[in-house]
């Protein structure tokens, strides 16, 4: 029995592991943001800071409509990358992603630089932007989830 | 029996003829209505030859009319394929081989060179210009060195039966970290060993590797459309400039500079040329050689050291990747020994808009540039919006003449492939 938990366990284990190597976006489903969020003048702020720094850092490779460059720059637009969990998110930010990454189906293999020159609000503010620009609709980084990630680079 | 066998043998003979009359008199190769949605000089026309769905990179046309064609990843496990001509111009997928991806594509002296993006490889030609043995290629090449940028090896071959190869250094301009912000270039760049250049190997030699061939030209970043000028005998090599001045060094570079600087760069090259890279590129406004930021450029220091100039000079980032001179006599006199350009487009721009994604055609005289270049075949993207964002319907990539004198263009986004005529009047 204990075997068989191990096994089933593993599995799951590689079977997430696969999905973060050969992911597909979900399919589209329109989250109605509630409304006390847009109203949020706290993240309508961290939205036009965000702005701004995705037009000076991240606009050259990802592209103003956040489509990327097939077959060089991944897109932003509804991948579990961006949606997905935020820690990894941060993480790509400031140490970087130099592994190739497959999104429906197109294979993805120019490295990102690491962005370890942003200011921890930056990078919240611009994932947060990321993840509510381009049909992405997803929660707010806050900067103590990236101040978190970047203690571990140290 | 006798009579019979004569008179089936006659009939087949009179069928045939009829047949080849039709050919002649009935199919006219002729452009589309729309030619193929290009925009193109008066006198010329096009048409869409075949669609491959494949990511059409370098093609490559035998003498008896047959379309090679290599696909950037194998399609249901083929990364060749050959295109038979019907009679009104169009072509048809025949065979498909090779199960590696690539780029390069090239027929002389009844063989198909191909490329993977480690290894180069030859397949012999029968008299109608088919792969005899398409599962058995002769390896020529292998271990080319491979990262995760500039991953093509184009080939082209001289006269001499020497094959030359392009290795793309595997990085924007040679940093301690790789197109991060503010990160200096390397000393004595390490890629520059075994790419970012040139290299030569036979064309008929097997299993060559790196110390079988010579590293012929130096100093370039990345190259994917070259050929060999048959007027001085010399290889001509389209480069890809470095990109991200202004992420990677805002203080010296705006956004607007950035999206056009640098040149897009045409060298003529002899054996032990170096072009510079990563210590300089090529500024197309100020006409000089600058000294990388990398390496203490400030945007405006020319760089010094022996290194060669470009034959020419091309807007930021449109990406050449192929590169024909025309030989044949279709076109007007004016085509002839001069030089076709497939620019692939750019994305290096954003937030400017996006530039590129035609072919461009470039006066040469005595086999030298001469007189300013011109957008010979536009409008691959589909329209200008298209352009600027850089959401474009096709992009150009491979360039080939057929033996009637016909361009064929590749477009590695969707598999066109297409075939420009020239129907005008010759002066």
């Amino acid at each position: 029995m204990n075997r068989k938990h191990l096994i089933l366990a593993l599995t799951l284990l590689a079977g997430g592991g696969l999905s973060l190597q050969a992911q597909h976006r979900p399919a589209a489903k329109a989250k109605t943001p509630a409304k006390a969020t847009v109203a949020d003048p706290a993240l309508k702020a961290s939205l036009t800071r965000g702005a701004a720094v995705y037009k000076n850092v991240c606009i050259t490779c990802h592209q103003a409509d956040g489509g990327g460059l097939p077959p060089i720059n991944p897109p932003l637009i509804k991948t579990q990358y961006v949606l997905g969990d935020k820690a990894r998110l941060s993480h790509i930010v400031l140490a970087g992603l130099a592994e190739r990454i497959e999104i429906d189906g197109e294979e993805y293999k120019q490295p990102m630089p690491a962005q370890a020159h942003l200011t921890d609000q930056q990078v919240a503010d611009v994932l947060t932007y990321v993840r509510n620009s381009f049909g992405n609709k997803a929660s707010a980084v806050q900067v103590a989830e990236v101040k978190a990630v970047r203690a571990t680079l140290k | 029996m006798r009579p019979l066998s004569s008179f089936v043998l006659g009939a087949a003979a009179l069928a045939g003829s009829a047949l080849l009359l039709a050919s002649q008199t009935n199919v006219r190769l002729a452009p589309d209505p729309d030619n193929a949605g290009l925009k193109l000089p008066a006198g010329f026309g096009a048409l869409k030859v075949a669609e491959t769905g494949g990511k059409a990179r370098h093609i490559a046309v035998t003498p008896q009319g047959l379309i090679y064609v290599k696909l950037n990843r194998p399609k249901d496990g083929a990364g060749i394929l050959m295109l038979r001509p019907t009679a009104d111009g169009r072509a048809t997928v025949a065979s498909s081989f090779g199960n590696y991806g690539g780029t390069g594509a090239y027929v002389k002296n009844g063989y198909l060179y191909a490329s993977s993006d480690h290894a180069v490889y030859r397949y012999k030609l029968n008299a109608n210009g088919e792969v005899a043995s398409p599962n058995a290629p002769e390896l020529l090449v292998r271990g080319l060195k491979v990262g995760s940028q500039h991953e093509s090896k184009s080939i082209v071959l001289d006269n001499e039966d020497n094959l030359y190869v392009n290795i793309g250094a595997y990085a924007n301009a040679c940093q301690e970290q790789d197109r991060t912000r503010g990160s200096k270039g390397i000393p004595n760049c390490p890629i520059l060993d075994s790419a970012g250049g040139i290299w030569q190997f036979k064309a008929n030699k097997l299993n060559q590797r790196y110390p079988d061939g010579t590293r012929y030209a130096s100093g370039l970043r990345n190259v994917v459309g070259l050929d060999w000028n048959q007027q001085d005998n010399q290889l001509f090599v389209m480069q890809h400039g470095r990109d991200q001045l202004h992420d990677n060094w805002p203080a010296l570079y705006t956004d607007a500079q950035s999206a056009t600087l640098p040149a897009e760069c045409m060298y003529a090259l002899k054996k032990g040329d170096n072009a510079g890279w990563p210590y300089l590129y090529y500024d197309q406004q100020q006409h000089k050689k600058i000294q990388g930021p990398e390496y203490g450029g400030d945007g405006k220091k020319e760089a010094t050291g022996n290194y060669l100039d470009p034959a020419a000079a091309y807007p930021g980032h449109m990406a050449p990747n192929g590169l024909l001179f025309y030989t044949g006599t279709m076109f007007p006199a004016k085509y002839r020994n001069g030089a076709f350009i497939a620019f692939h487009g750019s994305w290096n721009r954003a937030p400017e808009p996006q530039a590129g994604y035609y072919v461009v055609f470039q006066p040469f005289k005595d086999g030298k540039p001469s007189g300013q270049w011109e957008v010979f075949a536009d409008n691959f993207s589909g329209s200008a919006a298209k352009t600027a964002s850089g959401r474009a319907d096709h992009r150009p990539c491979g360039l080939a003449q057929g033996p009637d004198g016909s361009l064929y263009v590749s477009d590695d986004s969707k598999g066109t492939i297409y075939r420009i005529l020239y129907t005008g009047k010759k002066s």
